[in-house]
C-alpha cells in the first residue's frame, strides 16, 4: 500500500464515521420534530434526549477530523474544493452552528420551545443535503477552470438528475440509519412504544433508500462512465451490501436481533461506501485531481500517519469508555437517574 | 478588480469570524482548569461550596463551549474556503498541528461529555475530579497546537523554496519555530487569566446585587487568587514577547510603538495620537524601549525606516498595544490589592466600589484578549506568510464572500444573543441560595 492509499482510507474511514453518527444525530432531531407535530413526542423524546446529550459534541469532531485531514494529506484539496465550496459549505456550516449551539442552549438551558424543534429538525435535513453536494461534484462535469481558477457551474449542478439523485439518498439513508439505530435503542431501553414507531419509520425509509442508491448508479453510467465501469468491476462488493440490507430489514420485519439488525446496516453502508470510494480512485476531482497529484510530501505524510496512531491509542480507549457509559449501561439506557445529569 | 473585492471580504470574514469565536475559545481553555481547581480545593477542603462552584460553573461552562465548538467548526473550514492558495501551501508544511489540534478536541469533547452526565454516578469525588483532567489538558493543548500553527505564520521555517517549489519539508521545525514558545505561551496564560478575571466579575456581581453569601466570597477570593498569578505570568511572558519581536518580527514591534528610526537607547512611547506623521501627547520612557527589546537600555532598536513603506504594518496596531497592556496591568495591580487587602483585612477592598471595579476586570479582560490578537494579526500585514506570502495572494477568487459575509454576521448575532439570555436565565432562574437548601433537602441528592 502506498501512503497515498492509506491516506485516503484514514479520511474515507472518518468520513464514514461521520455518516454514521451525524445520521443518527440529523435523523433523531427530524423525528422528535416530526412527533411533535403528531402529538406522538412523549414516546420519543426521552429516548433521543438519552442518546444525544452526551455525544452530540463528539459528532462534530469527525467532521472536523475529515475537512483537517484532507488539506493536510492532499493539500491540493483546498485549492479546488476550497475555492468552489464556498457557498454550500458555507450555508452547511451555518446549518450546523444553529443546529449545535441550539440543542446545548435548549438542553442545558431552557426547555420546550416547539418553534426550534421545527427548526432543528429541518435543519438536520438541510445539512446532509448541502454536504452531499460534494460527492456529485467529485463526479465530475461541474467545475471549470476558469482563469485557471476553479468554478462551479451552478446551472448545470442544480440541473442534473445526479444532484437531485443524491440529494435523496441522503436523505432517506440518514432517516433510514437513524430509525435502525432508535429501534435498537428504545428496545434496550425497554420503551415499547417508541420501539413500535421507530421500527415503522426504518420500514419505511427502507425502500427509498435502495431505490435511490441503484438509481445513481444507473445514472452514473451517463455522467462519468469510467467510475460505472469501476462499479461493475466490483460488482459482488455491492450484492453483498445488498444481501445485508435485506438481512437488517427481514430481522426488523419479524422483530428480532435489533441489535444484529444495526450491526448488518452498518456492514451494508461501510461495504457500499468504501466500495464507491475504492471506484472512484484514483480521481479526487473528476478530472481535475487525483490522489497522487495532490498529496503532501513525503516527510508531512510519515508524521501525519504517525500522529493519528498516537492519536488513536488516545481515542479508542476513550470512545469506549463513552460507549460503556452511556450507550451499553442498561441502567443509564433506561433511565434509572432520570435526574443526574447538567 | 473582482478578486480585490473577494480579498476584502474575505479579511473581514476572517476576523469577524474570529474575533467572535475567541470570545468563548479564551472561555473554553481557562474555565476547565478554574473548574478543576475549585472541585480540587472542595475534595480537600471537604467543603461543598466548591463543589458546587465547580457545577455551577460547569453548567454554564457547556453553553460557551457550544458556541465555542460550532464557531471553530466555522473558523476550520472558512479557513479553506477563503484561503485556498495559502492552505494549500500551508498544508504542505503544517499540517500536522492542524490535525493534532483535531485530537485535543475529540479528547475534550469525549470527557466533556463523559463529566456532565455523570455527576453523581461515582460514590468518590474524586474519581470524577479525574474526568476533568482531560477536559482542561484537551482544551488547553487545543490551544496550544492552534497557535503553532498561528506562531508558523508569523516565522515561517521547516522548508526551503527552490524555484517556487517546496522542498526539504520537516513538520517538527514547522511547529517549534521560534515564534511558537511566547506565542503559546501567552495564548494559554492570558487565556486562564481572562477566564478567572470573567468568573470572579460573576461573583462580584452577585455580592453587589443583593446576595450576602459566604459561597460568593469564597468564589470571588478563590478567582482574583488564581487571576493575580496568571495575570503576572502574562506580564512577564509579554515582555518576552516583545524580546521575540525585536529579534524576529522587528517591524511589528516597530509599528506597534511608533519607532520610526532606527536607534540607540530608544524611547518606550506610550498612549498619544499619531497626527501626520507626527506623534503627539504621548508619554515618553526613556531607555525601556531597548530594555523591552534587547534587555539593555542602550542597545539599539530597528525601527520602521529599514523596511519598504509596502511591507510595514499599518500604524494604527499602537493603539491595541496600549489597550492590552493597560488593562493587563491594572488587572495586575486590581487583584494584587485585593489579594493583600483580603490577607490584612483592609476594608475598602470589600466596598461597592471596588466589587463594581473587579465587575468591571471581566469584560475588560476579554477586550484584551481581542486588542493582543488584533494587534499581532494586523501586525504583520501585508504577510500571511510572513516574508513568503503576501495575503492578497491567498484569497479565494469567488465572488460570493459579501454574500457569505452578511450570513455568518446574522449567525454571530443570533449565536451572540442567544448565549447570553440562556446564561443569565439558566442563573437567574435557579440562585445559588435556592440550590444549596435544594441539595439539603435531598440529602446529597441528584438536583443538578
Amino acid at each position: 500500500m502506498t501512503l497515498e492509499i492509506i491516506g485516503i482510507f484514514v479520511l474515507w474511514t472518518f468520513l464514514f464515521g461521520y455518516l454514521v453518527v451525524a445520521s443518527i444525530d440529523f435523523g433523531a432531531g427530524f423525528f422528535n420534530a416530526y412527533s411533535l407535530l403528531t402529538g406522538k413526542q412523549r414516546i420519543l423524546t426521552n429516548i433521543i434526549q438519552r442518546y444525544l446529550s452526551p455525544v452530540w459534541e463528539v459528532t462534530n469532531v469527525f467532521l472536523v477530523f475529515f475537512f483537517v485531514g484532507i488539506i493536510g494529506f492532499f493539500p491540493k484539496t483546498a485549492f479546488y474544493y476550497g475555492t468552489t465550496l464556498l457557498v454550500p459549505a458555507s450555508i452547511a456550516l451555518i446549518l450546523l452552528a444553529i443546529r449545535g449551539s441550539y440543542y446545548a442552549f435548549e438542553t442545558y438551558g431552557s426547555r420546550g420551545h416547539k418553534g426550534y424543534s421545527f427548526m432543528y429538525g429541518l435543519a438536520g435535513l438541510f445539512i446532509p443535503a448541502a454536504l452531499s453536494i460534494v460527492l456529485t461534484i467529485s463526479e465530475g462535469g461541474f467545475v471549470h477552470m476558469i482563469n485557471e481558477s476553479p468554478t462551479l457551474d451552478y446551472e448545470a449542478l442544480f440541473t442534473s438528475p445526479l444532484t437531485w439523485s443524491i440529494v435523496v439518498l441522503s436523505l432517506s439513508s440518514v432517516l433510514y440509519i437513524s430509525s435502525v439505530f432508535l429501534t435498537w435503542y428504545a428496545n434496550k431501553a425497554g420503551d415499547l412504544d417508541a420501539t413500535r414507531l421507530m421500527r415503522k419509520y426504518a420500514l419505511i425509509w427502507a425502500l427509498p433508500t435502495i431505490i435511490t442508491a441503484g438509481g445513481i448508479m444507473v445514472e452514473l453510467r451517463s455522467h462519468n462512465l469510467e467510475h460505472y465501469e469501476n462499479m461493475l468491476d466490483i460488482w459482488w462488493a455491492f450484492a453483498l451490501s445488498l444481501l445485508l440490507f435485506i438481512g437488517t430489514v427481514w430481522l426488523l420485519w419479524s422483530k428480532r436481533s435489533y441489535g444484529l439488525a444495526f450491526v448488518l446496516l452498518g456492514g451494508q453502508f461501510l461495504i457500499a461506501f468504501f466500495s464507491y470510494g475504492f471506484a472512484h480512485l484514483p480521481y479526487l476531482l473528476y478530472p481535475h485531481l487525483t490522489i497522487y497529484d495532490s498529496f503532501t510530501n513525503e516527510a508531512m505524510a510519515i508524521a501525519l500517519i504517525v500522529a493519528f496512531i498516537a492519536g488513536l491509542a488516545l481515542l479508542i480507549p476513550s470512545l469506549y469508555l463513552l460507549l460503556r457509559l452511556f450507550l451499553f449501561n442498561k441502567d443509564y439506557v433506561r433511565g434509572k437517574k432520570e435526574n443526574n445529569h447538567a | 478588480m473582482m478578486n480585490e473585492e473577494s480579498v476584502f471580504f474575505s479579511r473581514v470574514l476572517t476576523e469577524l469570524t474570529l474575533s467572535f469565536h475567541i470570545i468563548y475559545a479564551t472561555i473554553g481553555v481557562g474555565v476547565p482548569l478554574m473548574i478543576m481547581i475549585a472541585q480540587w480545593v472542595g475534595i480537600k477542603k471537604n467543603d461543598e461550596h466548591y463543589i458546587l462552584l465547580a457545577r455551577r460553573w460547569a453548567r454554564g461552562f457547556v453553553i460557551t463551549v457550544a458556541v465555542g465548538v460550532v464557531t471553530g467548526t466555522a473558523i476550520g473550514m472558512q479557513l479553506s474556503l477563503l484561503w485556498p492558495n495559502f492552505m494549500e501551501l500551508a498544508g504542505n508544511i503544517i499540517a500536522l498541528p492542524l490535525f493534532m489540534e483535531t485530537f485535543a478536541f475529540f479528547f475534550e469533547a469525549i470527557f466533556l461529555g463523559i463529566y456532565l452526565y455523570t455527576w453523581d454516578r461515582f460514590e468518590n469525588q474524586k474519581k470524577h475530579l479525574l474526568l476533568l483532567i482531560p477536559v482542561a489538558v484537551g482544551a488547553s493543548f487545543s490551544a496550544v497546537f492552534i497557535t503553532i500553527v498561528n506562531a508558523f505564520m508569523n516565522a515561517p521555517q521547516g522548508f526551503d523554496v527552490l524555484n517556487g517549489e517546496l522542498v526539504n519539508i520537516s513538520p517538527l521545525l514547522a511547529m517549534f519555530n521560534p515564534a511558537m514558545p511566547t506565542k503559546v505561551a501567552h495564548v494559554v496564560v492570558t487565556a486562564y487569566m481572562t477566564s478567572a478575571f470573567v468568573l470572579a466579575a460573576i461573583a462580584a456581581f452577585r455580592l453587589l446585587k443583593g446576595s450576602n453569601h459566604i459561597y460568593h466570597k469564597k468564589a470571588l477570593f478563590l478567582t482574583m487568587k488564581v487571576g493575580l498569578v496568571f495575570s503576572i505570568a502574562t506580564a512577564i511572558i509579554g515582555d518576552f514577547s516583545g524580546k521575540y519581536l525585536a529579534e524576529y518580527q522587528p517591524e511589528k514591534l516597530a509599528a506597534a510603538e511608533w519607532h520610526f528610526e532606527t536607534e540607540e537607547s530608544a524611547p518606550l512611547i506610550l498612549y498619544g495620537i499619531l497626527d501626520d506623521g507626527e506623534v503627539k501627547y504621548a508619554i515618553e520612557i526613556p531607555f525601556a524601549l531597548s530594555i523591552l527589546a534587547h534587555f539593555n537600555p542602550t542597545a539599539e532598536v530597528i525601527g520602521l525606516d529599514q523596511f519598504p513603506a509596502d511591507e510595514t504594518p499599518p500604524l494604527y496596531i499602537h493603539y491595541l498595544f496600549d489597550i492590552m497592556v493597560t488593562i493587563g496591568m491594572s488587572m495586575v495591580v486590581l487583584s494584587g490589592l485585593y489579594w493583600l487587602g483580603t490577607k490584612l483585612k483592609w476594608a475598602f477592598v470589600n466596598s461597592k466600589w471596588y466589587r463594581w471595579l473587579i465587575v468591571l476586570g471581566g469584560p475588560a479582560s476579554i477586550i484584551a484578549i481581542e486588542a493582543g490578537w488584533w494587534l499581532a494579526e494586523v501586525g504583520r500585514q501585508p504577510w500571511i506568510l510572513r516574508g513568503i506570502m503576501r495575503v492578497e495572494d491567498a484569497a479565494t477568487t469567488s465572488p460570493h464572500v459579501d454574500i457569505m459575509l452578511i450570513l455568518f454576521a446574522g449567525l454571530y448575532l443570533v449565536l451572540g444573543i442567544g448565549s447570553i439570555v440562556v446564561l443569565t436565565r439558566m442563573f437567574r432562574k435557579n440562585p445559588v441560595e435556592q440550590e444549596i437548601e435544594d441539595r439539603h433537602v435531598e440529602k446529597g441528592g441528584d438536583i443538578l
